[in-house]
């Protein structure tokens, strides 16, 4: 079988970027949307083709091949290289699919959403640049590869974000995403190199293999009580919980919500925040293998800490950008916990499929929960609940999408989300119980948020609105409509006979105990969301009264952004930046401005030799000189 | 070679032009006759080059040679210093020695 095709969809988007990016200027708004968009079909259909190619015919034995198409591109000595190539597998082949779907959705949708805007080509160009990227980390077949592009899809996030650079909070929020982000890629490329130093190879094939040298020698050097390719792994995953908005790297999600909405709904949401999932799925056999997975249990704790602290957030957020942000990173907790509880072999790879399985099935619905999000705020022009309410008259296919993927999110039975939640969730529960309660509980907060902007945007006081709103345009809802068919069948598709950490294909049946009381708590969030804010009434402000501090914390989200300003400002900045300016002013700076002082006031004594008549030094040149002659005679007679 | 004088007598003279020109640049007032003793010292500099050339080595032509590479750089010389004093006399109305301790510091 040949893939070699597939290097064609990192490729075209790269050549629209190029194009759309030098003649930004030249090319009008009409023509720019459409090339954006029929290059982004074009790679949807080659993706869908390699995923129909591979898994159908991908097998030998009934294991997964991966196929391979690399270049040498650097030596350091004669093992350790960099390649870059095309690596097509079990999950980078689904990752093309998510990634294609939600890109060209996207485009199709800011076609519309964009209309009239000043940098509407720039907007494709960068739109084009991020879809390369991303591309280009789904397919890297090397850490080295990954780390390029990585750094990539970070630096395309910050020129969407900051889109409106006009807006100090949107620039602010640019630089905060991507010094975030930075800080802990540092601990990524720390973990690199300490991978490269060690086992001499970035290879994924090699690294993976569970036979293979790097898997079984893991013991043999370690630091501080723990195999130094744990800490690797820990570096590493510092870098995926950076991009992936884990907590204590969260809190740039929020903020990133001031870019365009196709953005958000492109980027934070379904593909560039679970590149995470990814780089910890795509390494899953080290971290399961060395030091007996303690670099996977920390992967579990941090997602199954952030998804609950999230989603605890999400309920206070009166912006409904915000709220889908905390979603989503509550959803990735969700995803991060499924890898961290997961096993290798046969049917204990079940948290494994199920994390996979929920990044396809929250890609579409969180995709479209923005899309449908960027509508309403298309039409009413405010991002805040409290401007919101009624809309359903005004909007009805925006209303049912949006309905669609709420019920999807809150693992409503029948429903894409219920069936990857209900993986999920049984392998928590048959890996470690804690994780598993806190994620039940999890569930049921999801619904209630979810239906709490749902019944707050679309039901809930009958607003008078100055401009009457009105539904957006085609080119709007139909990737909504597509998307909204995901989010119902992308359920039904059968994940465990395709993605498995062994690459063998396994049977996952749905636990319809596990699953009655998870669609149980689910349906009780939405019952809540219903009573309180079906109906304007006050019943909500009564409770966040009731709950008096803890409801200012969690409206607050818990003074994380105060809490990294003080250590930054008042520790890094105060107790260490200071001292060290001082230092440097008063030590270093000083003891050179004192020689140069000692010279100059040296200079003003000794002045005074200095006569001004031309003669005087005649006189004392050829004087010099007659004393020079007389002592090298008197040296040469000698 | 010049009959019945001998190379001694005509490094004599120039030892003798040599010195008056370097007893006249210390000693004079006034910068023109400052720029004169030099051009003495540059003449009896130029007639050791030619003396020494024709007594020696009469096959060459070298001493000849520099003697009026000597003469073309003082005639630079000279146009360089004589406008240079006379922009100090534009500054000062005076070509006196001590009148120029003005450009000390």
């Amino acid at each position: 079988m040949d893939f070699s095709y597939t290097i064609l969809i990192p490729l075209i988007p790269l050549a629209l970027f190029v194009i759309l990016g030098i003649f930004s200027k030249k090319i009008p708004a009409s023509i720019s949307g459409w090339m954006g968009s029929i290059g982004l079909g074009v790679t949807f259909v080659l993706s869908y083709y390699a995923a129909y190619q591979y898994y159908l015919n991908g097998k030998v034995n009934g294991v997964y091949q991966p196929f391979i198409y690399k270049y040498n591109w650097m030596n350091f000595t004669d093992k350790l290289h960099i390649d870059m190539g095309v690596l097509i597998d079990p999950i980078s082949v689904m990752m093309l699919v998510v990634v294609s779907t939600i890109s060209f959705m996207v485009h199709l949708y800011s076609r519309g959403y964009m209309k009239g805007d000043d940098g509407y080509t720039r907007f494709f160009a960068y739109l084009a640049l991020f879809s390369f990227s991303m591309f280009g980390l789904v397919l890297a077949t090397n850490l080295f590869q990954i780390y390029i592009f990585w750094e990539l899809v970070g630096a395309s996030s910050f020129l969407l974000i900051g889109y409106y650079y006009t807006k100090p909070s949107a620039v602010s929020a640019a630089k905060k995403a991507f010094i975030v982000t930075r800080f802990a890629d540092f601990g990524f490329l720390v973990g690199i190199l300490i991978i490269g130093y060690y086992t001499g190879t970035w290879d994924f094939q090699e690294l993976n293999n569970p036979e293979g040298s790097v898997i079984t020698n893991w013991a043999s050097t370690s630091f501080m009580g723990l195999s130094v390719l744990t800490w690797a792994l820990i570096l590493i995953f510092m870098g995926g919980a950076g991009k992936s908005a884990m907590l204590p790297f969260h809190i740039w999600l929020p903020d990133a919500m001031e870019g365009p909405t196709p953005v958000s709904a492109l980027i934070h949401a379904a593909t560039m925040v679970v590149a995470g999932v990814y780089l910890v799925a795509r390494l899953f056999p080290m971290y399961y293998f060395i030091e007996d997975g303690f670099a996977l249990q920390v992967v579990a704790y941090v997602g199954a800490i952030s998804s609950l602290f999230a989603a605890i957030i999400a309920l206070t957020q009166n912006d409904i950008k915000r709220v889908l942000a905390f979603s989503t990173m509550s959803q990735i907790g969700y995803m991060m916990l499924a890898l961290g509880v997961s096993g290798y072999h046969g049917h204990d790879g079940l948290g494994f499929m199920a994390s996979m399985f929920h990044l396809f099935t929250h890609a579409m619905f969180k995709g479209l929960l923005f899309l449908a999000a960027g509508s309403v705020i298309h039409a009413i022009h405010s991002n805040y609940l409290q401007d919101m309410g009624g809309l359903r008259k005004y909007m009805p296919i925006t209303h049912i999408t949006f309905l669609i993927a709420a019920l999807s999110i809150s693992g409503v039975p029948f429903f894409a989300g219920f069936f990857s939640k209900d993986e999920i969730l049984t392998a928590a529960y048959e890996n470690n119980i804690l994780i598993y309660i806190s994620s039940v509980f999890v569930a049921g907060l999801t619904a209630f948020y979810m239906f709490r902007l749902y019944f707050g945007i679309f039901w809930g006081k009958d607003k008078e609105y100055e401009h009457t709103p009105h539904e957006s345009p085609m080119s709007m809802t139909i990737p909504m409509m597509f998307l909204a068919f995901m989010s119902i069948a992308g359920g039904y598709i059968h994940f465990s006979k395709y993605i498995s950490p062994d690459h063998m294909p396994f049977e996952a049946h749905l636990n319809y105990y596990l699953a009655a009381i998870a669609s149980t708590v689910g349906l009780i969030g939405i019952v809540l969301a219903f009573i309180f804010y079906k109906k304007e009434n006050n019943l909500s402000e009564r409770f966040s009264h009731a709950f008096g501090i803890f409801y200012k914390w969690t409206y607050n989200k818990f003074y994380f952004d105060e809490i990294y300003l003080f250590v930054t400002k008042k520790i890094i900045f105060g107790l260490v930046a200071k001292p060290s300016a001082w230092f440097d002013k008063n030590v270093v700076d000083a003891s050179m401005i004192g020689i140069g002082n000692v010279t100059e006031s040296f200079s003003y004594k000794i002045k005074g030799m200095q006569s001004g008549k031309f003669q005087d030094y005649a006189m004392g040149f050829i004087s010099g000189g007659v004393v020079i002659a007389i002592v090298v005679f008197y040296l040469w007679i000698n | 070679m010049i009959e019945g004088i001998s190379i001694y007598e005509i490094l004599t003279l120039s030892s003798i032009v040599f010195f008056v020109g370097v007893y006249g640049f210390f000693t004079r007032e006034n910068l023109i006759t400052v720029l004169m003793s030099i051009e003495l010292i540059l003449n009896a500099s130029a007639l050791n080059f030619v003396i020494i050339n024709t007594y020696l080595y009469p096959d060459f032509l070298q001493g000849a040679v520099f003697s009026i590479f000597i003469i073309a750089m003082a005639a630079a010389e000279t146009a360089l210093a004589i406008a240079i004093i006379i922009n100090l006399y534009k500054l000062v109305a005076s070509v006196e020695v001590k009148d120029t301790e003005k450009l000390k510091y």
